[in-house]
């Protein structure tokens, strides 16, 4: 079974029939509708690339919804100035985004540890902050960048092709919305994930788990890890932009409030609640927390009155009132709580979950040997 | 073939006199041991070679290259190989990848973004990882993971991640200590075998066994000042010696 999942082209296989299948396989969960699947994707993207710089490296970066925000920005520019059609907006994030990463790692990636995460955190509040004031010619503020009837469109133009009717974006003629807008978000996951497969799979992966497990051994070894360091910072930035450009592809209009710090957070959320190193652990978060995020978020007062409506009434409004600053807008104590018990049990995250229980059903017969080299947090990327 | 020569190094930590004047010149091929009491000052003269530490004067130069003021990346790009005193391994990595990665250095330099050729692939490295496992010992628990080593295992492996690199001055600080006899005597074996490849190695040693039986020269280091130099027999009979060293904390 390991052995076989070695094989990149089966795991890439795998991978994209379950993605692909995701409107079938969530339908009874009551997540089958496009909205929420395209959330999925878009966020399993910017979780499999914060991944590859936070598994990897070990920098935990606290502003990668920068890198989300100017992809989104960007996309819409080019929504604006070149072509309805996608595939414009989405080179021109991804080179955006990775462009201000690079600059902003290159400033942040001088220190390490604590240190690095304020760097990032006090960058991404400063774009945050300049979207609203200084840089509202390019970010339309707060009222936030959207698509324009007048907007010139130079590449539409030449073509000969004119927006009728409502402005939506477009793949050659197909409409970004709905279904047709999750199957090419679905497509750029399965792209992204297929490269930090091979990324993970690869010396440069090797090099910059290292870096997370003895850094100081690198520099002993003939390695200079700082580029190291900002090609994972960069690549994960390109994720992020590109992650930006489908959320605006999808809905074309980019604000400010993507930058928050919350939304960096929420990645690390994300990352560390599938498996922080995991090959499809991120993705899985990512995919969690939007799904519950859907669900509660949508309770309130009256739905929770209704729910515990059997129940007699002085223990109804005891339940609702214990429940209800949880639901709602509320959800984010949920989340928070939700991660403190991964931290505290599950360091490795869910993906670390599953090994224990597949040890616990595999380790009848090969206990101890097998024990040697299945240390939490190191067993070589086999069992995803 | 070059050598190292280290002229007028001294350092001190806020009032304390670590490395006073010190002077050493260590032939190419040769083994030079360095021996002195605790606090001597032995560490901290190999920090100074690899760039861990700057000296506050003095200059170390390997062959005709200055050494001091590189960055540690540098120093090892130019050859020069270290074995810590507490070991510096990649402690949640398995042990070949721990030997696999400083393979990567020497043959891809110190950056190159090898990001798509699949790890699997690169059976060259591998093989020679493997093989330099078997040397030392190691290569029956090649899969295990670096950090559930024994304090003597480690050694050895940090011992192989510093032999794959064919360095051209191998640094050892205190290589056997925590080994078992029997492992330190294989070490010992395995030294001499590699210094049939011609590398100049310094060694850090308080077992005098180890270093009577490598040994071309021995320095003696004592309060930060190289109060010997010379052959094994020469320091065996050193009255100086014997008062600050051998007859002291031993
Ligand atoms: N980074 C440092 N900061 C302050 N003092 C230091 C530092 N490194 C070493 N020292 C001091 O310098 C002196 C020499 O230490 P060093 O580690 O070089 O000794 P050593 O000869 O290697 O001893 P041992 O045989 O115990 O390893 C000691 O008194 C030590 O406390
Ligand atoms: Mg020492």
């Amino acid at each position: 079974m390991a052995k076989f999942l070695r094989n990149d082209l089966v795991v890439l296989a795998i991978f994209a029939v379950v993605v692909l299948a995701m409107p079938i396989w969530l339908q009874p969960l009551g997540a089958g509708y496009p909205d929420l699947l395209q959330r999925f994707a878009i966020y399993g993207i910017f979780a499999i690339g914060f991944n590859i710089l936070f598994g990897l490296t070990g920098y935990l970066s606290f502003g990668h919804a920068a890198f989300l925000g100017v992809g989104s920005y960007a996309a819409v520019w080019s929504f604006k100035l070149l072509s309805l059609n996608v595939i414009p907006a989405v080179m021109l994030s991804i080179v955006v985004a990775g462009l201000f990463a690079a600059v902003i790692g290159f400033i942040c990636l001088r220190r390490s540890g604590i240190y690095f995460s304020i760097l990032t955190l006090a960058f991404a509040q400063m774009s945050y902050n300049l979207a609203y004031s200084v840089l509202t010619p390019i970010t339309n503020g707060e009222t936030g960048l959207r698509v324009l009837r007048a907007d010139p469109r130079v590449i539409d133009g030449m073509l000969g092709v004119d927006a009728k009717g409502v402005l939506v974006t477009d793949l050659f003629g197909i409409s970004m919305s709905g279904y047709s807008g999750f199957y090419f978000c679905a497509a750029m996951l399965i792209i992204g994930f297929f490269f930090a497969m091979r990324i993970m799979r690869s010396p440069f992966g090797m090099m910059l788990k290292a870096i997370k497990s003895n850094q100081n051994r690198m520099s002993y070894t003939g390695f200079n890890t700082r580029p190291y360091a900002l090609a994972a910072f960069v690549i994960s930035g390109m994720y992020a932009g590109l992650a930006g450009a489908l959320l605006a592809a999808t809905d074309p209009l980019a604000g400010a409030e993507r930058m928050q710090w919350t939304a960096s957070g929420e990645v690390v959320l994300m990352t560390i609640l599938g498996g922080a190193g995991t090959l499809v652990g991120p993705f899985l978060g990512a995919g969690i927390i939007k799904y519950f995020e859907n669900i509660f978020s949508a309770f309130n007062q009256q739905a929770l009155n209704q729910a515990f409506s059997f129940l007699p009434e002085w223990l109804q409004d005891i339940v609702v009132g214990v429940i209800s600053p949880f639901v709602g807008e509320g959800w984010h104590l949920t989340l928070g709580v939700v991660f403190m018990l991964i931290v505290i049990f599950l360091p490795g995250g869910l993906m670390e979950g599953f090994r224990r229980l597949g040890r616990l059903f595999t380790s009848g017969g090969n206990g101890p040997d097998r024990r040697k080299a299945a240390s939490p947090a190191a067993q070589p990327q086999a069992a995803e | 073939m070059a050598n190292l020569s280290v002229k007028d190094v001294s350092k001190s930590f806020g009032g304390l006199m670590a490395l006073d004047q010190v002077n050493l010149e260590v032939t190419a091929g040769a083994v030079h041991a360095i021996i002195g009491p605790n606090g001597a000052g032995k560490s901290t003269l190999l920090n100074c070679f690899v760039g861990r530490l700057k000296p506050d004067t003095g200059t170390v130069m390997f062959g005709d290259q200055p050494l001091l003021g590189l960055p540690p990346h540098r120093i090892n790009q130019a050859g020069v190989a270290r074995v810590f005193q507490t070991p510096e391994i990649f402690e949640d990595l398995t042990l070949v990848d721990n030997v696999m990665i400083p393979a990567f250095a020497r043959r891809d330099g110190a950056f190159k973004l090898n990001a798509l050729p699949s790890l699997s692939k690169q059976t060259d490295v591998r093989d020679h990882a493997e093989h330099v496992l078997e040397d030392v010992g190691l290569a029956d628990s090649r899969n295990a993971i670096a950090g559930t080593l024994s304090r003597g295992d480690k050694r050895r492996l940090e011992l192989a991640m510093c032999l794959v690199q064919d360095p051209r001055l191998l640094l050892l600080d205190e290589p056997t200590a925590g080994m078992s006899r029997a492992d330190t005597n294989n070490t010992i074996d395995l030294l001499k075998k590699i210094g049939e490849r011609g590398i100049t190695k310094i060694v850090i040693e308080h077992d005098m066994h180890v270093v009577f039986s490598l040994a071309h020269r021995i320095s003696v280091l004592a309060q930060g000042t190289v109060i010997a130099e010379g052959s094994p027999d020469e320091i065996k009979g050193n009255p100086k010696v014997q008062e600050a060293y051998l007859g002291g904390t031993h």
